[in-house]
């Protein structure tokens, strides 16, 4: 019955994405206001019918309905609630659905939002958006479907991949992955609907990098949980390996920040549009290909629970989308006029430029690691992977070039630089890279790009932090009133540029934990009998025992550590061995003591009556990449906060300067 | 459309240079990371790859997947100095680790270890992983070893343990 219900509002929902995006298409290229309309209808619609399909399955999983497949496959009567509230996400076809589900909201928000606005745009966007729904939904109908009827219904299911019931951190990153893969759809649909419309105006500007930045946001935090969560649960101590998977998540991002910045040239100097435009579609495509890498079975691991046949599937659709942006940009891209230039290289949009050159280079950098092991064992069948090092090597570099240009960017101002105000902008911010130099080797930092790093991280923080309370400085100076300034220039008028400025903030941190994290960190593995001791990177570690704890889904060996320094105990540490009722061998969960200097990490290698093989690691500054992606994600939340209305001043496009107050 | 002028034609110009600059920017970049990549490859091997390679398998990153020999573990209770042999059907490669094994090691698993081919004829492992994955099942004693089950392992194994 249920699963009936739920192959009904699939079928329903097959139906009406395809005829809303031929509705939506004919109304775009007609002009037609009663199209426009009827496209609104049918993405309410999609979205409804998506909203209604994800409700019976969240339904039949809590009622333990074994009668639905995916019910059967995932479910158990033996797990927590949470477990099987969030089962919905955790193996292909539930998440496939899950996909559905949140396109349909993010197409109805922007709909709605856009309801009154953009006319001219909206058909083609709400066609493109539906045309994507139209797609997702056949693979849930198909391929992927979760609505499957089982017979003979079984008693009992065998409960989700153990390994994601393993951490809390498992509940938050899919959805928040999701959030920012599927969102990258509204950016696509609006740049579609520019090159179908062949034009790109000035207010059509704020809601196509609006659209852009909220899954950023999204995406920023989920790669952050991601890494942490394999920080917290597989045990080897790090947060970050290159695994296809991880790329996957990563490609989008940098050509997603890319954008994000040339975005603000274009707004600033009505030049790069095409280029923008280009990075926005490339960022959907990056996202559907990780889909496919993740989803296809092509790369076994961690993250790839199940085989399945959705790969060709999803190849066809990436092929359709490359196929449809490329032709689109070779007819129209000449129609996105530019309307000024770029004067200078030494100038604030020349330090853009070379960003994105960097950024582009980045994702071509990840892309190719990743992609090459594919492409050789599909022509010559030989198996392979690209090792760490490649990625380290490639990588290291174009990092600490972004850096250098996120102190330097900032810095510099628009348009024609004098020689005398480059060294003005460019000096100062020196001094505060040498203290950040110093002070990394006065605590023992020896590595050359971690002190690379520091410098240019001094450099960049200066920078920032002076360009942040720039415009409170100017207001101050003219003799206005401290309170009403600062709520003015950083939280109203200015909300954009702070949000800019607190994201940069975030990101020199990330630069210089990862730096301090990886090249800082020391190892070691040792054995311990109970009552045995060891002293490693300053603390003393006791094995106190261990001992079995039962709990309705799995069965816990936990050994007990008492960590001192100098004489006093700091902490007690449990690194754990889970054994799950459907899997072979127990899964290690480290125990992790952090203070605000860094990480003492403990992990379980084996534990067999009175002895423990351990492993040790000391992590200085890892728990600040946390905290600095969360800055720059709420950064982007205080950039995102639309300002209150404002009566827009009708200006005739194309404009050709923008003052900074206009724009902000 | 306004008439083309002197600043168009310049303009043109430019964007031309632009884009060459950038091609060859590209080209420049794929030179580069192929080197990257040819210089860091790791193989998945199987101890039967392993043989055929010969001399290539020198020097080279290796990801070789087996079966534990039977009665072939030695050094199992010290922190250092494990050794023990990695078979498949018709290939069998001897294999040193330092370090700690991993909980669910022991005979008769199926194993995959990352490291070097020495010339002293032993295969020195910086990695000693034991397959996480569900639906992979370790070949029963006596059993030849699945080559394309041992490769779904060795992919499988990627990024769980370092």
């Amino acid at each position: 019955m249920t699963a009936t219900l739920g192959r009904f509002l699939i079928l329903a929902s097959v139906l009406v994405s395809t005829t809303g995006a031929f509705i939506a298409y004919a109304a775009g290229a007609k002009r037609s206001p009663e199209g426009l309309k009827w496209s609104q209808r049918f993405a309410y619609a999609f979205a409804g019918l998506m909203v209604l399909a994800t409700g019976v399955m969240e339904y039949a999983l809590i009622t333990h309905d074994f009668s639905v497949q995916y019910v059967a496959h995932v479910g158990s009567t033996q797990v927590p609630l949470w477990v099987t509230i969030v089962s919905l996400w955790s193996s292909l076809e539930g998440s496939i659905l899950f996909w559905g589900f949140i396109l349909g909201i993010y197409i109805a928000a922007t709909t709605w939002v856009n309801r009154n606005q953009h006319q001219e745009y909206m058909p083609f966007a709400i066609g493109t958006w539906l045309s994507c729904g139209a797609f997702f939904s056949f693979l849930i109908a198909g391929p992927a479907n979760p609505f499957l009827s089982v017979s003979p219904v079984p008693l009992e299911g065998p409960g989700p991949n153990p390994l994601l019931q393993n951490h809390l951190l498992m509940i938050i990153h899919p959805p928040m992955l999701y959030l920012g893969y599927v969102g990258m759809t509204i950016p696509f649909g609006f740049a579609a609907a520019a090159l179908l419309r062949g034009r790109l105006g000035q207010s059509f500007l704020r809601p196509l990098r609006a659209s852009l930045l909220l899954p950023w946001v999204f995406l920023t935090i989920a790669i952050m949980l991601g890494g942490w969560w394999a920080y917290e649960v597989l045990g080897w101590g790090g947060y970050w390996a290159w695994d296809p998977v991880e790329n996957a998540s990563l490609l989008p991002w940098l050509t997603a920040t890319a954008a994000l910045h040339s975005a603000i040239v274009m707004e600033r100097r009505g030049v790069l549009k095409g280029w923008t435009v280009t990075l926005i579609q490339a960022s959907f495509l990056l996202t559907i290909l990780g889909t496919f890498m993740t989803r296809s079975g092509v790369f076994n691991s961690v993250h790839s629970f199940t085989q399945s046949a959705i790969g060709p599937t999803i190849l066809i659709f990436l092929t359709a989308v490359l196929l449809f942006s490329v032709i689109l940009l070779a007819f129209r891209i000449d129609s996105l006029e530019s309307e000024g230039r770029i004067e200078s290289a030494v100038s604030r949009e020349g330090m853009f430029l070379v960003n994105n050159l960097f950024f582009v280079v980045f994702t071509f950098t990840v892309l190719v690691g990743t992609v090459f092991p594919l492409v050789v064992e599909a022509v010559k069948g030989k198996q392979m992977s690209v090792g760490r090092p490649y990625f380290d090597a490639m990588v290291v570099p174009v990092g600490t070039a972004l850096l250098f240009l996120l102190g330097v960017g900032p810095a510099l101002p628009w348009g024609k630089v004098t020689r005398k105000e480059m060294l003005r902008a460019l000096l100062p911010p020196l001094i505060t890279g040498a203290i950040a130099l110093i002070i990394g080797y006065a605590f023992g930092v020896r590595s050359g790009w971690t002190l690379v790093t520091l410098l240019f991280g001094g450099y960049a923080a200066h920078v920032t932090f002076a360009q942040m309370w720039l415009p409170l400085r100017q207001r101050l100076k003219k003799g206005d009133a401290f309170a009403p300034a600062l709520i003015d220039t950083q939280l109203r008028r200015g909300r954009r540029r702070f949000g800019g400025y607190v994201v940069h903030a975030g990101a020199v941190i990330v630069f210089v934990a990862i730096a301090v994290s990886s090249t800082m960190r020391t190892q070691q593995e040792v054995t311990l009998t109970r009552g045995q001791s060891t002293t490693f990177a300053g603390k003393t570690v006791t094995f106190l025992g261990s001992e079995e704890r039962t709990e309705p889904h799995r069965q816990s060996t936990i050994a007990r550590f008492n960590i001192t320094k100098n004489g006093k105990t700091v902490a007690t540490m449990e690194p754990r061995m889970n054994q799950y009722a459907a899997m072979r061998e127990p899964i290690g969960t480290p125990a992790v003591y952090s203070t605000i200097g860094g990480d003492y990490y403990l992990s379980i290698m084996n534990l067999q009556g009175d002895q423990v093989g351990l492993l040790i690691i000391n992590m200085p500054m890892v728990g600040w990449i946390w905290g600095a992606v969360l800055l720059m994600g709420a950064g982007g939340l205080i950039a995102l906060i639309p300002a209150r209305r404002r009566t827009y001043v009708v200006v005739p496009e194309p404009l050709a300067t923008v003052p900074d107050e206009v724009v902000a | 459309m306004t008439e083309p002028t002197a600043s168009d034609a310049m303009r043109r110009k430019t964007r031309r240079f632009m884009i060459g600059a950038f091609a060859a920017a590209i080209a420049a970049f794929l030179v580069i990371a192929y080197g990257g990549i040819s210089k860091n490859l790791v193989y998945y091997w199987t101890p039967t790859d392993l043989h055929a390679a010969g001399n290539k398998a020198y020097g080279a990153t290796i990801r070789l997947g087996g079966m534990v020999a039977p009665h072939s573990v030695k050094g199992r209770n010290g922190a250092s100095g494990l050794e023990f042999d990695v078979k498949d059907a018709t290939g069998i490669v001897h294999v040193k680790s330092t370090g700690v094994p991993p909980q669910m090691f022991r005979e008769n698993i199926g194993v995959v270890v990352e490291g070097t081919m020495t010339r002293s004829g032993y295969f020195q492992c910086n990695r000693l992983m034991v397959s996480h994955n569900n639906e992979y099942r370790a070949p029963k004693a006596g059993h030849a070893v699945n080559k394309e089950e041992l490769q779904k392992m060795m992919k499988s194994t990627e990024g769980l343990k370092e």
